[in-house]
């Protein structure tokens, strides 16, 4: 698909922008703008002038098809174009009077800042691990690692020995690039999200769905009859509480890749609320006299660096942990194939 | 509220990336890498292995050399003691076969000596006995011009018999 690369500005005055500077400023808002998806990538706002770039649109209907533009044709959601407008950063049907046309359905696969931001991490990541592994195929396993390797294969390493090994036991090897993949895919994806300016990925409640479908399919996948059997008829307890545990069992089939797919998408997403709104606090202080403003800006700073700095670990430690827990539910939905009576509970 | 309905968009495309990304990083970053991983780290252990063989093997070898100094110190000395007695036999003896040659050496030298001196006392003997018949010879002659004299030796002889 075609990216388009070059950096255009927009001249146009947006009166209704949310980051205007004439009118009230609405933290709530602004955050909330900052860490949503959005049809270009805006970097910057110099007076009146939007530095952003535009993205490809692309918009399935049933009725009028496939249609694919940049997004500049909308003009920051001034213009309808091709029958589509932006309202909100999303895209509705409209007529031909510009109306809004609710018998049309548009299905939007735009490469959005996030779907950008993501496809860049990706090429990165395959970039990075590919060469590597060259590295690796070239020099055979006398060598000892050198470079990059020495930062990528603890964590390999780490994958193998801490996560995929003491819960899946003998059969871990052929779950290994299922949970490198995952773990590098949310932590590089994690870390771009966090350079100033960048998109929050790994904090959009969809990248999160998906991941944790995928866990979902794999555990399902991993399931054993002493799974399904502890699920349906829970062994060693009477049958009145049978009737309630089957249902409470059956339910945390679903609770279990619900509760990844919030815990990465809430975890990145407060992380970034929370400098966005040290941040916030600067023009809110500004608000009541530009004094204030600039007196509480190294504080806001201070506290922002300090989140900033967590925020690098929370990036690390999210990635271990869906990787970790999703090794914990495929290790239980195969457990019990050795030990069935060391396990009744 | 928007925050959490997941976008289709969005999730379609994750979906894309992540099986894009599944697909070519097992196939050309994992494999390789893990295979590589296990392959060292049994080098490794293998190396440790047999570095802890070859040491256990030092030290066997060892032990072994110090034994074998050992029994080599001690058979020297045997040799050394086993020689020094010989040496000392191989003296004694000689200093006794001289010892008994010089004695028989000097036993045959006292036997010829005595034969020497025998053989000289006899001829001795023979010599005073001639010696001695020459002077009785002559004696005699003389003698036998005087007659009481004559008488006087025959009594003498005589009377020499009787002690006898």
């Amino acid at each position: 698909m075609a990216q388009p690369k070059e950096h255009e500005t927009h001249e146009q005055a947006n009166a209704d922008h949310k980051e205007g500077h004439s009118e009230e400023f609405n933290a709530g808002d602004a955050i909330l703008h900052h860490i949503a998806d959005s049809h270009e990538f805006h970097f910057f706002t110099l007076g009146e002038k939007h530095f952003t770039m535009p993205l490809p649109v692309i918009v399935y209907s049933p009725q009028r098809g496939l249609s694919v533009f940049s997004s500049s044709k909308f003009e920051e959601g001034e213009v309808a174009y091709n029958g589509y407008k932006l309202e909100h950063d999303k895209i509705v049907a409209v007529d031909a009077n510009g109306n809004v046309d609710e018998s049309v359905k548009a299905y939007d696969f735009s490469i959005t800042k996030n779907v950008f931001q993501m496809l860049l991490a990706v090429i990165l990541l395959i970039w990075m691990m590919t060469s590597i592994a060259k590295k690796y195929k070239a020099q055979g396993h006398n060598v000892a690692p050198s470079g990059f390797q020495n930062a990528v294969e603890p964590v390999i390493t780490f994958v193998r020995d801490d996560v995929a090994k003491p819960n899946l036991g003998h059969k871990y090897e052929k779950y290994m690039p299922y949970l490198l993949t995952v773990f590098f895919f949310i932590l590089i994806n994690n870390i771009i999200g966090l350079i100033p300016g960048s998109a929050n990925v790994t904090g959009n409640i969809a990248f999160t769905a998906l991941l944790a479908l995928i866990s979902f399919i794999v555990i399902m996948i991993s399931t054993n009859g002493h799974f399904w059997g502890h699920i349906f008829w829970p062994p060693g307890v009477p049958f009145l509480v049978k009737l309630i545990l089957i249902p409470v069992e059956l339910l945390s089939i679903f609770i279990k890749p619900a509760a990844l797919m919030i815990r990465l998408f809430a975890n990145m997403t407060a992380g970034h609320i929370v400098i966005l709104s040290f941040v916030s606090l600067i023009f809110i202080f500004g608000q009541m006299t530009t004094v204030a403003g600039w007196g509480f800006s190294p504080v806001s700073v201070a506290f922002s660096v300090f989140i900033y700095v967590i925020e690098i670990l929370v990036a690390f430690i999210q990635a271990f942990i869906f990787t970790n827990l999703t090794a914990v539910f495929i290790g239980q939905a195969f457990e019990g194939e050795h030990h069935d009576e060391a396990h009744a509970h | 509220m928007e925050l959490l309905m997941p976008a289709l968009g969005f999730f379609f495309w994750t979906l894309v990336a992540f099986i894009i990304v599944f697909l070519i990083l097992k196939k050309f970053a994992w494999k390789p890498i893990l295979t590589t991983l296990s392959a060292r780290e049994k080098n490794i252990a293998d190396s440790i292995a047999t570095a802890e063989r070859v040491k256990n093997e030092m030290a066997q070898m060892k032990s072994e050399n110090e034994a074998l100094m050992a029994q080599a110190r001690e058979e020297r000395s045997a040799l050394l003691k086993e020689a020094r007695d010989a040496k000392d036999k191989i003296v004694h003896e000689a200093k006794e076969q001289a010892k008994a040659e010089a004695a028989k050496i000097v036993a045959d030298a006292q036997a010829v000596i005595n034969q020497q001196k025998m053989a000289t006392l006899v001829e001795l003997k023979n010599q005073v006995g001639v010696l001695v018949l020459d002077v009785a010879e002559k004696v005699l002659r003389k003698e036998l011009g005087n007659k009481p004299e004559q008488e006087q030796y025959i009594q003498q002889l005589a009377n020499d018999i009787k002690l006898n």
